[in-house]
């Protein structure tokens, strides 16, 4: 049988999935164990077991000089901080989306704005928000939010677009009233769009928010990454990307759930991510 | 122009940009027929029923509604069933057919509930058992089949009480079978509501079959160097009336000069769909 016809059972799958996972472990404690046996006090890749001894500290031990738990702390503080700036920006892309998508005069007005202020790239638009804002929350929560906020927008326009026109129109005919028509036909039908601009939204977001972290901040895994850096403490960096991406997993697959408990209508229809 | 006429179309061109879709179409129609609108594709059929809607408006001409210039947008006393999208996805089977009475009780929300909503869902059993979906009443509209989902269309279009029905191929994608039982369904609807009914349709057995009254639509001038510069207008008006309905000769004429097949049911290529539920 030719290759591109061939598919691997259930277990095969699973396995061939765990594969690169095992393999990046397996290079990563051969190259580790080499460089620790010519210097043991070496901290660029540092062993498995010092990674768990140090995350452990960062998990159970209270920290000597405020008696916190500082990897909760740091999860807690980020996490508060991009579900602020999530929630806002899918908000007003879910407002400006609408605006866009079902009003020809919100289009006009809008579509043009949007474009321009998509193209500004959100990172330099940290300095000004710090001067405006602030140092504090407020500036975090900002960057995400225009770090978000214009990528999620034309997917929820799109979908407003593509709600068929014989359904608004069978609407009009039921006797519906503009603001009937967005609420009960056009938001329903977008709203699964909307799930969907957030988990992409969720990529930018943690991109902006360890970038604020690590400019200022006082807490926050971002901010703990930076921080450590300055004493090359790889055995807590990479353990703290390991938690941010397993995280940004975990979010991700809630968002997926969600959207097929509550719009599972949509899921009806065929295969979706 | 007869001032019994529910719709009266005077003169009326539709231009896209340069090309000229209809001219100069006149029409009258009685309250309570059932008008068929059959041509050759792209004839501008579905454009005329767009415009008996007001989801699109006469380049030139007018068209009256009861005496009364049409409203400048789709309004209730206007149904329509298009071939797709014409059901809520989103809502089931019952709560399509509340979503009439929801908009009309509640402004804000456009929802009801409670006992409100318990007395509209009460209210809509009748129809749901005239269409044969009680039985799958909370299902969604999508998992229903094209001609279970036809038939919530066209009773979601009644709920209203149009005095007018627009039907744009509401059984094109339909399997011949299917077909029929949809054919008995709407005849029964139309006696029982008595309304006017507009149904542009591709196959000309049902054009004959369900009208009282045929409309063809075809071009009457042709420029070879320019074949967008003429419209489409009414060529045969014809009253069907028994003899014509069975009339072979008649209706092979017409499939004839709009290109369609004289024999069999149009849509006959479709594979049965093993899922549909006949009631």
């Amino acid at each position: 049988m030719r290759l591109i016809n061939r598919k691997p059972g259930r277990a095969t799958a699973l396995m061939l999935g765990l594969l690169p996972f095992l393999a990046l472990i397996i290079v990563y404690t051969i190259a580790s164990q080499a460089r620790l046996a010519e210097n043991p006090s070496d901290r660029l890749l540092p062993s498995l077991q010092s990674m768990a001894n140090a995350m452990e500290k960062m998990a159970f031990e209270p920290d000597r000089r405020n008696g916190e738990l500082l990897l909760w702390k740091d999860t807690f503080a980020s996490l508060a901080r991009i579900g602020a700036g999530l929630g806002i920006s899918t908000l007003l892309a879910l407002l400006i989306g609408l605006a866009m998508g079902t009003l020809p005069y919100g289009k006009a007005a809008l579509a043009p704005f949007v474009g321009a202020f998509s193209l500004i790239p959100p990172i330099t638009i940290l300095p000004i928000l710090f001067i405006i804002l602030g140092l504090g929350e407020a500036a975090k929560i900002g960057l995400i939010v225009v770090g978000t906020v214009a990528c999620m927008i034309p997917y929820i326009t799109q979908a407003a677009f593509d709600i068929p026109r014989e359904m608004i129109i069978k609407a009009e005919t039921l006797g519906a009233s503009s603001w009937q028509i967005v609420t009960r036909v056009i938001v329903p039908g977008v709203l699964p769009t909307v799930v969907m601009a957030l988990r992409i939204g969720l990529i930018p977001a943690w991109i902006f928010l360890v970038s604020a972290e690590a400019i200022a901040s006082t807490e926050g895994l971002g901010y703990r990454i930076f921080l450590v850096r300055r004493y090359m403490a790889m055995d807590i960096i990479l353990p703290y990307v390991a938690w941010i991406t397993l995280l940004a997993f975990i979010m991700d697959y809630l968002l997926r759930v969600f959207s097929r408990v509550a719009f599972r209508w949509k899921h009806l229809e065929g295969d979706s991510l | 122009m007869s001032t019994d006429a529910i719709i009266s179309v005077d003169s009326v061109f539709k231009n896209y940009g340069d090309a000229r879709i209809l001219e100069r179409v006149n029409l009258d129609v009685a309250r309570g027929t059932f008008c068929t609108i059959v041509g050759a594709s792209g004839c501008g059929k579905s454009t005329f029923l767009r415009m008996l809607l007001s989801q699109e408006h006469p380049s030139r001409g007018n068209i009256l509604l009861e005496g009364r210039p049409l409203p400048p947008e789709p309004t209730p006393d206007r149904g329509i069933v298009f071939q797709r999208y014409s059901v809520f996805p989103h809502l089931t089977v019952a709560e399509n057919l509340v979503l009439a009475s929801e908009f009309e009780a509640a402004p804000f929300t456009g929802r009801l509930f409670g006992s409100q909503r318990r007395e509209a869902l009460a209210e809509t059993e009748a129809l749901l058992d005239r269409i044969g979906l009680s039985h799958a009443a909370n299902r969604y509209a999508v998992q229903l089949s094209g001609g279970m989902q036809q038939r919530l269309a066209i009773a979601q279009a009644l709920v209203k009480k149009p005095s007018i029905l627009l039907l744009d191929e509401p059984f094109g994608a339909l399997d011949p079978g299917i077909k029929l039982d949809m054919h008995e369904l709407l005849l029964g609807l139309w006696e029982e509501f008595g309304m006017t009914v507009f149904m542009v349709t591709h196959d000309i057995h049902e054009a004959f079959k369900l009208g009282t009254r045929l409309l063809v639509f075809d071009k009457v001038r042709h420029d070879l160097q320019a074949p967008e510069a003429y419209g489409a207008t009414i060529t045969y008006d014809l009253p069907l009336s028994e003899p014509e309905k069975r009339s072979d000769r008649l209706r092979d004429e017409i499939a004839g000069t709009i290109h369609v097949p004289k024999t069999a049911l149009s849509s006959g290529f479709q594979t049965p769909n093993p899922h549909e539920e006949r009631s």
